[in-house]
């Protein structure tokens, strides 16, 4: 035992390390999702009580081990058959391949809500409690709670198996797996509630699950394009906000601050995967294009052509309004404020509620000598957003003479 | 598992298949004929129901008389036109066997016993 104080991030990431790997062994023994997952999260639970007290044992996979399958045999007193099956193992326990990734595709199925797709991979894959979850997402405990025991049931009684999908299918659930990290990354990376700004634990998570994917999927580019997008975001995450915690925009922000090396190895990562598979997806493209604005040593020196052009291969592979928009931004630096105006026209409709529509409608404007309109789209866009890094920039604007 | 198939068609579908000519017409009900034979062995019982507007629906209350009323219990533009039973290992198999279904749009796919 090393008896010294543990901190937060320590817990976390030892939890995360376990936690699936016991779940995804307990449900294969078992055979019933639920009942396993709810062992580990007993475990889990005293490892947090516990673990801060005591330290954090030498081997806390064989502690998680031994206090689920404790805790099992207590439990499970009238299931005869899971309590013999707990009865007979011991630790060690055999050693298996790694069968994360049957429980990263069970917790993503999409017979599930995706809300309940995030709670679940949350708590199954990463280990995290209700309550943590629902400090994530600033939602009542009960809410969560709730989320997840439909989502087991759901799992249960409509029969969602536990396995890798068969080839032909696996394209299109990779694809939920991949949709569920990049949504618990934006959450993370730009939280869309009042609370806070920024929730660093969602994004450590999705960038742990990106990099487990890529460990456990590794023919799949889309899987590394959507980590290397990942570690490109973060590695800028320092110049992100001034120390009052106020959101610094792209061009304002201090590029000596970035991590260069982070950078590095993603972009290489990036180029790798491309290389060796030759099919490009959204998330590759994605990723492409945050990397040329971090390998730009100054923001003039950013590569806009280039820029526009993955934009276009981007809308070429999965159209979107919200991609029209930003390819729109990086147009003007192209073409000038009025090509991107005109390009904005058509979106009116779609985004009217989306706040970046109105703040780039804003910056266009007074980049053409409007300040009135541009004062009226900044306000248009306050109104819409609920992040307080973006409210304080925009009730900067707004004061500005 | 046993599950259950709901076909259900839509005004669209409906729409479309009235237009369709009668040769058309008969090569869906082809497809139709094909999937049922290509997924036999899976498929444990079904059921094609009559329109819509052939349906009644009564109301039990209790001690008092019950009501019947002309038409289905809910009056949407998506409506259950039939059911398969089918028996499968998971949903994935369920849903897989679901994909091929040659006609009408939507399906809702449940567990039975």
């Amino acid at each position: 035992m090393v008896n010294e104080p543990v901190s937060h991030e320590v817990l976390a990431r030892v939890v995360r390390e376990h936690a699936g790997r016991l779940a995804a062994s307990l449900v294969s023994l078992l055979g019933d999702f639920s009942a396993a997952e709810d062992l580990v999260q007993d475990a889990i639970e005293a490892a947090l009580q516990r673990w801060p007290v005591e330290g954090v044992p030498d081997l806390p996979d064989a502690w998680l081990f031994t206090v689920a399958r404790r805790r099992g045999l207590d439990v499970l007193r009238r299931e005869s058959n899971y309590r013999a099956k707990l009865a007979q193992l011991q630790w060690p326990v055999p050693p298996r391949p790694d069968e994360r990734l049957r429980l990263i595709f069970t917790c993503c199925h999409p017979a599930l809500s995706r809300s309940a797709q995030i709670a679940l991979t949350l708590r199954v894959v990463c280990g995290l409690s209700t309550a943590q979850i629902a400090a994530g997402f600033v939602v009542p405990e009960t809410t969560v709670a709730q989320r997840i025991t439909r989502a087991k049931k759901k799992i249960a009684e409509a029969g969602i198996p536990y396995r890798v999908p068969t080839p032909e299918d696996l394209p299109g659930r990779l694809r939920e797996v991949l949709a569920v990290i990049y949504l618990l990354f934006n959450e993370g990376y730009l939280s869309s509630t009042a609370e806070r700004a920024q929730a660093r634990d969602l994004v450590d998570d999705a960038e742990w699950l990106a990099a487990l994917l890529a460990g456990l999927a590794p023919d799949e580019p889309e899987v590394i394009g959507l980590l290397a997008l990942i570690r490109l975001h973060r590695a800028r995450g320092a110049a992100r906000f001034d120390t009052g915690g106020r959101l610094v925009l792209l061009p304002d922000q201090d590029r000596s601050l970035w991590d260069h090396e982070a950078i590095q190895a993603a972009s290489a990562l990036l180029v790798r995967a491309a290389r060796r598979h030759h099919r490009p997806g959204p998330y590759q493209v994605q990723a492409a294009i945050v990397a040329c604005h971090a390998e730009a040593q100054r923001w003039e020196d950013t590569d806009w052509a280039q820029i526009v052009v993955l934009y276009d291969m981007l809308l070429y592979l999965a159209p979107s309004p919200v991609t029209r928009l930003h390819r729109a931004i990086a147009l003007q630096y192209v073409k000038g404020p009025e090509a991107a105006m005109n390009e904005l026209k058509d979106l009116a409709d779609a985004l009217k509620h989306y706040p970046l529509l109105h703040a780039t409608h804003a910056e266009l404007l007074r980049a053409l000598g409007r300040p009135q309109e541009a004062w009226e789209a900044d306000e248009r866009a306050l109104k819409l957003t609920a992040n307080p890094a973006q409210q304080a920039l925009l009730e900067e604007r707004l004061s500005w003479p | 598992m046993k599950y259950v198939l709901m076909f259900v068609e839509t005004e669209q579908f409906a729409k479309e298949l009235q237009a369709m000519g009668e040769l058309e017409r008969d090569a869906a009900f082809e497809a139709v004929g094909r999937w049922f034979a290509e997924h036999a062995d899976k498929i444990t019982h079904h059921t094609h129901l009559a329109p819509v507007h052939t349906a009644t629906t009564m109301r039990l209350q209790g001690d008092s008389e019950p009501v019947i009323t002309d038409g289905p219990f809910v009056e949407g533009k998506e409506v259950v036109s039939g059911f398969a039973e089918i028996e499968v290992a998971d949903l994935d198999e369920a849903l897989k066997i679901a994909r091929s279904w040659p006609a009408c749009p939507v399906m809702e796919i449940r567990p039975a016993s």
